[in-house]
């Protein structure tokens, strides 16, 4: 068997890397109590109306299109929709005080909902693919370190040689980490997933605080979508849309134990998980059951943690619960 | 008063009138028709035309309506699988894995079994199978909760996948009937559910399951048992209940109908098997079976409003050429409207100036 | 003239219908200790979280040092300089004692390790004893208070609410307490603390102001009053605080525990070789600082807790004796065991709130009978029995006991109890949170059943009570018998004593 590792790894990554932004963006938001269940929904729409502002940019541009102009359409109409899509969440769950799981998979419904009408309505105008012309389609693909770099042998491809979302994916997750473990907002944000109660009566505004992680969260987990469908889908949109990044996502919070920095890698294993019955085949292990790994590791997963009961383990306290200050 | 008090403040409302409740209720409707509308005009639709195509396409003809009763089955099935765990306070959403597990077990027996017996006891087979295979896939994660506190929420999504993965499996693999064409071959005829009324017998099978339902989490000592853990998990131990075996029973039960509907939906409307044969029905139905507050009744309408959408949805298609994609985001309007007004019966509001008038009567 | 430190003025607040506050005027100065006295129910903490930012008044003002001030949020609260430590601690578990101190703080760099240093000096400063770095879930009740007693300090508050601080603290941990409270007060601080031990606002307060039914009755000097007076004002009228005790008839052996040790679901030795005998026709107290084991050892004679050794003999009236310990809560419960546990929360355990009495009855009887369904005719009689004999206020049968006062609660729980015709009845707080004329309708009870036979054994917190009610009581500290004394004879400072030492074993 001839398997080239380097190739694996790199698979590994840019597989990895919409989910990095799907679990990072719901870390921030589990992190602050709320359990947002439309991860799903969120990458879908990020995925539709991230594509959608390049098209209509590359249409509209037509060959003087510039590629960081397009890299920021990308990002900013997909942060933009899955902001919009967990306002909505944060509106009905903190303010309304209406159940997460349930709102969380009614968001799910809408945003696939919504996602697949854009990508359908979009190949209806064109008749035919939704596709970027390829000057365009590179920028997406390419990588952002000068040739010379990615040539290094073995720390230029798997360092140096992805697309630029590999490595804003890492950023913001670093980031993350840094704010929740050195910084007032960072301690903040935790105090009020653990006990918005304390956390009130300490004096921080609990309800701005939901609020600002779970639409920031969102809209961070939408760009993962749109990373999705620019990278790997190869800037078209098909029917099957996603096929379970969202969850994916999910389940990679739980594996990661809610922490940032462990998203990193968690991506990297999940996404070559993803991949490896293409770049591994072993013969006894059928690909649909490569699939399913993730999800039983992450159950594993679940299960340790619980059997373990080591307190910095477990879900932020609060999550889930809805929290009404007068509540008697 | 002082500027500083806010201009809305939001306290607990005690008894809502029934009045005041379906007044909320119907608003939220009629909000979330509106935006639908919204969404058709954007769509380029004209939206009195696009809601007329979607009634007339799914009630305004009996195939339309066939259609419509064949998709609110699964939906009603689930929703009332999930009321007893949901009254538990136990977060099975893992209804989409149990009715993957149940149509697979089903679908073993319609394969393998359909030469040996009559019709008759084919299908109780596979009924009795997917029953088995539901219950047991659910009761897994209930195991691990009661035992160990691991969270259900997240265990259950993660079993969905399995699931799905284990028959995606089975269909490119081992049951797969033309090599290479990743298809289960079509069920015998003898395992296929008999029609009633132009669609298959599973409507009989739900509306029974209503009635079950009802009595079942009202007058029986598993219900009050449920109801009891559903509150307090400490007052249970102390009525002297087996805190185990209710939740791992009550789950298992909740993923057996989940199955029972995995089988109905395989043998009377795909008549094979699917990875997809839950398609989402296990998460909508979630969102059923909350809005209709646990009641089997209230359920009945809840998926007959969604089957109704879904089918009017895919009349959009045919006739208008817009996306059937856009029932979901229909479906969602409402589902996150109706969650949103659920507020407005709890809470009241108060305003700023009402406030200000009272302080100043108190002095 | 000096301002005062806070005043309210005409103060209301109000629960849906229930009035928590009614046209409440009260003041208090600097370097002052104030004792804010009611019963449970009375509206001192909801008056308390009115001054903190937890609720809103609905109406009235309230005036930090001479200045009206609107206070919407607890921020509001610090930025006048008004700290409260409220009973149920406001601490995250899985943060240390210096990043829950940072919670409150918004200026300045982010920097725990200036805040640790800043909590030692402050520690060193009270005589506190608490490590920063220390994490919350592995402190005990104490250290949990003190850092929240920090936290306020840290943000040098000029005002501090001290909610019924020594519920959770042994004598010498109170008395440490309140030394720290007269030190506090030299520094020029108002320190409110809301009680409802008589003996404590005689100890440490210099005025006493009593609420009773949410409205302020009086304030008056600590030093001009005394406690016959102040349960008057309290109560509304002058109250017999004597109990109808007679002396036990005949008392058999009931349930012969011998070297019980038992674990809480952590792990930890809650009950350690604990042996006593209760008996019928008497009444068993059981005392002890909260958490000593006095939970864990009810819910370990009812089956409901896991028992490491030992047995439980049970000797019911006429019968043979039996061993408890194996059986399920149901078969203990049929031989005539009854458990009535009122939880913190009042409804955690022993009834469902979302339930009506009916409901609630039926957690007895909800397995008799054959068949899967359930009976409701039998519960539905006792819970007219019960809201008849014990006038429990409730708008119908059905409505959610959630929903009724804490009284009516706790009437539903006893007497459903009760009903049961127990042999062995074991209650723990049954009158907590009650006023005290309901209070003496549930001693009433309770010696009635003992004037039956039955052998009670009651949990109690209150000291005064204990010695009043009970022939015996056993005392409890870190899960094991420091004594049983005879409660006709012993004084509270003996059972003090034993409830901070094992067996004597600290007196050389």
């Amino acid at each position: 068997m001839n398997i080239n590792i380097i190739a694996l790894i790199r698979a590994a990554v840019l597989n990895g890397t919409p989910l990095l932004f799907g679990t990072s963006g719901e870390i921030l938001t589990e992190k602050s109590g709320s359990l947002n269940l439309g991860v799903e929904g969120l990458m879908y729409m990020g995925g539709a109306f991230g594509l959608m502002g390049v098209f209509y940019y590359d249409r509209a541009a037509g060959a003087g299109a510039n590629a960081f102009v397009a890299i920021m359409i990308a990002i900013l109409c997909s942060l933009l929709a899955g902001m919009a899509g967990s306002l909505i969440f944060s509106f009905l769950t903190i303010t309304l005080r209406a159940n997460q799981n349930v709102t969380g998979l009614a968001l799910t419904i809408f945003g696939t909902g919504l996602g697949q009408f854009v990508g359908e309505q979009m190949r209806i105008k064109v008749g035919g693919n939704v596709a970027i012309s390829n000057g365009l389609k590179v920028v997406f693909a390419d990588g952002v370190f000068p040739k010379a770099m990615q040539e290094i042998p073995v720390i230029g491809p798997l360092l140096f040689s992805y697309n630029i979302f590999v490595y804003i994916g890492i950023v913001i997750a670093a980031v993350m980490a840094y704010i929740m473990a050195k910084t007032r907002k960072g301690l903040y944000l935790k105090a009020v997933g653990e006990s918005p109660s304390t956390a009130d009566a300490a004096g921080i505004n609990v309800t701005r605080y939901k609020y600002f992680a779970t639409v920031l969260g969102g809209g961070i987990s939408a760009v993962g979508g749109m990373v999705y469908t620019m990278t790997i889908a190869g800037t078209v949109w098909n029917h099957t849309g996603l096929a379970g990044e969202g969850w994916i996502a999910v389940a990679l919070v739980i594996f990661c134990l809610w922490k940032p920095l462990n998203a990193i890698w968690g991506s990297i294993l999940f996404g070559g998980l993803m991949i490896m019955y293409i770049r591994v085949p072993i013969a006894f292990i059928p690909s649909q059951i490569y699939k399913i790994i993730p999800y039983i590791v992450t159950a594993v997963v679940l299960v340790i943690v619980s059997l373990r009961q080591k307190k910095e383990d477990q879900p932020p306290a609060s999550l889930g619960l809805p929290y009404f200050r007068e509540e008697r | 008063m002082n500027e500083k008090t806010p201009f809305i403040r939001i306290a607990k409302r005690e008894d809502a009138s029934k009045k005041r409740i379906w007044t909320v209720r119907i608003a939220a409707f009629a909000v979330a028709i509106l935006l639908g509308m919204i969404i058709f005009v954007i769509a380029g639709a004209n939206p009195i035309k696009a809601y007329g195509v979607m009634i007339t396409s799914s009630l305004g003809k009996k195939s339309g309506i066939k259609q419509v009763v064949k998709n609110a089955i699964p939906l009603l099935g689930t929703g009332l699988a999930l009321a007893p765990c949901f009254r538990m306070r136990y977060w099975n959403i893992g209804a989409e894995g149990q009715i993957t597990m149940g149509a697979m077990a089903a679908t073993y027996f319609a394969l393998n079994w359909y030469s040996k017996m009559p019709s008759a006891v084919l299908l109780l087979v596979m009924g009795i199978a997917s029953l088995v295979f539901g219950g047991l896939w659910s009761a897994i994660p209930a195991i691990f909760k009661s035992r160990w506190g691991t969270n259900e929420t997240l265990f259950t999504l993660m079993m969905n996948y399995i699931a799905i993965g284990i028959v995606a499996w089975l269909q490119g693999g081992p049951w797969e009937g033309k090599p290479g064409s990743q298809i289960i071959p079509m069920f015998d005829k003898k395992a296929v559910l008999p029609k009633l009324f132009g669609v298959h017998c599973g409507w009989v099978i739900v509306l029974l399951l209503v009635a079950f339902m009802f009595v079942y989490m009202n007058y029986t000592k598993h219900g009050y048992e449920i109801a009891v853990l559903g509150e307090s998990e400490n007052t249970a131990r102390y009525a002297g209940m087996n805190i185990l075996k209710v939740t791992v029973r009550t789950a298992a039960l909740s993923g057996a109908i989940c199955g029972l509907v995995g089988f109905m939906t395989a043998s009377g409307v795909n008549q094979t098997l699917q990875s997809g044969v839950a398609g989402g029905v296990g998460f909508t139905a979630i969102t059923v079976c909350w809005l209709a507050q646990l009641n089997p009744f209230a359920m009945v309408a809840i998926s007959f409003l969604l089957a109704v959408l879904s089918k009017g949805a895919s009349g959009l298609q045919t006739t208008l050429s817009i996306p059937a994609s856009i029932s979901d985001i229909i479906t969602g309007i409402i589902l996150l409207c109706m969650l949103g007004c659920e507020f407005f019966i709890n809470y009241r509001l108060i305003f700023r100036d009402k406030q200000a008038k009272n302080g100043k009567e108190a002095a | 003239m000096e301002n005062h430190a806070i005043e309210f003025r005409g103060i209301t607040k109000r629960f849906g219908s229930v009035t928590a506050n009614n046209n409440v005027d009260l003041y208090v100065d600097k370097g002052t200790i104030m004792s804010l006295l009611g019963e449970n129910g009375s509206g001192k903490t909801t008056l308390m979280n009115m001054l903190a930012g937890i609720y809103m008044p609905d109406e009235g003002q309230i005036y930090v040092d001479g200045k009206p001030v609107s206070i919407l949020s607890p921020k509001d609260a610090f930025d006048n300089g008004v700290g409260m430590i409220h009973q149920h601690f406001k601490l995250i578990d899985v943060f240390t004692a210096a990043e829950n101190v940072a919670l409150g703080i918004n200026e300045g760099k982010y920097d725990l390790k200036d805040v640790a240093a800043k909590v030692t000096e402050i520690c060193n400063k009270y005589g506190f004893d608490i490590d920063p770095a220390k994490k919350i879930y592995d402190m005990s009740v104490s250290e949990k208070q003190t850092v929240e007693i920090i936290k306020v300090l840290y943000r040098g508050a000029n005002t501090l609410i001290l909610d019924e601080p020594t519920a959770v603290l042994t004598p010498q941990e109170t008395s440490k307490l309140f030394s720290i409270m007269k030190t506090m007060k030299e520094d020029g601080k108002a320190i409110i603390i809301i009680t409802h031990k008589l003996n404590e606002v005689m100890e440490i307060s210099d005025v006493v102001a009593v609420l009773r039914k949410g409205e302020h009755i009086a304030t008056v000097k600590t030093s001009e009053t005394n406690p016959q007076q102040l349960t008057e004002m309290m109560v509304g009228r002058a109250v017999e605080l004597d109990i109808a005790r007679k002396d036990p008839v005949n008392p058999v052996p009931r349930l012969t525990i011998s070297n019980l040790t038992c674990r809480n679901s952590d792990g930890v030795v809650k009950l350690n070789n604990v042996s006593f005998v209760a008996n019928g026709g008497e009444i068993l107290g059981i005392a002890g600082i909260a958490g000593s084991g006095q939970k864990e050892l009810l819910e370990a004679v009812a089956g409901l807790n896991k028992i490491d050794s030992g047995s439980i003999i049970y000797t019911p009236e006429g019968k043979e004796p039996a061993e408890l310990v194996g059986l399920s809560p149901m078969k203990i419960k049929e031989a005539g065991v009854a458990l009535a546990f009122v939880p913190e929360d009042r409804l955690g355990m022993g009834l469902v709130g979302g339930m009506g009495m009916t409901g609630n009855m039926m957690l007895r009887s909800w397995n008799k009978g054959k068949g899967p369904f359930i009976d409701r005719k039998g519960p539905e009689k006792l819970a007219a029995d019960v809201f008849e004999f014990l006038e429990v206020k409730t708008p119908h049968i059905d409505y959610p006991v959630r929903k009724l006062s804490g009284g009516n609660v706790q009437k539903v729980l006893v007497g459903r109890e009760i009903a049961t015709s127990p042999s062995v009845l074991m209650s723990a707080y049954a009158v907590r949170g009650l006023d005290i004329n309901t209070s003496y309708v549930i001693y009433d009870l309770m010696c009635e059943q003992k004037e039956k036979g039955t052998a009670v054994v009651f949990v109690g917190e209150d000291l005064d009570v204990l010695l009043q009610l009970c022939d015996r009581i056993l005392v409890l500290c870190g899960g094991e018998v420091s004594g049983i004394v005879d409660a006709r004879t012993t004084t509270k400072e003996e059972i003090g004593l034993l409830m901070t030492s094992v067996g004597g074993k600290e007196e050389n």
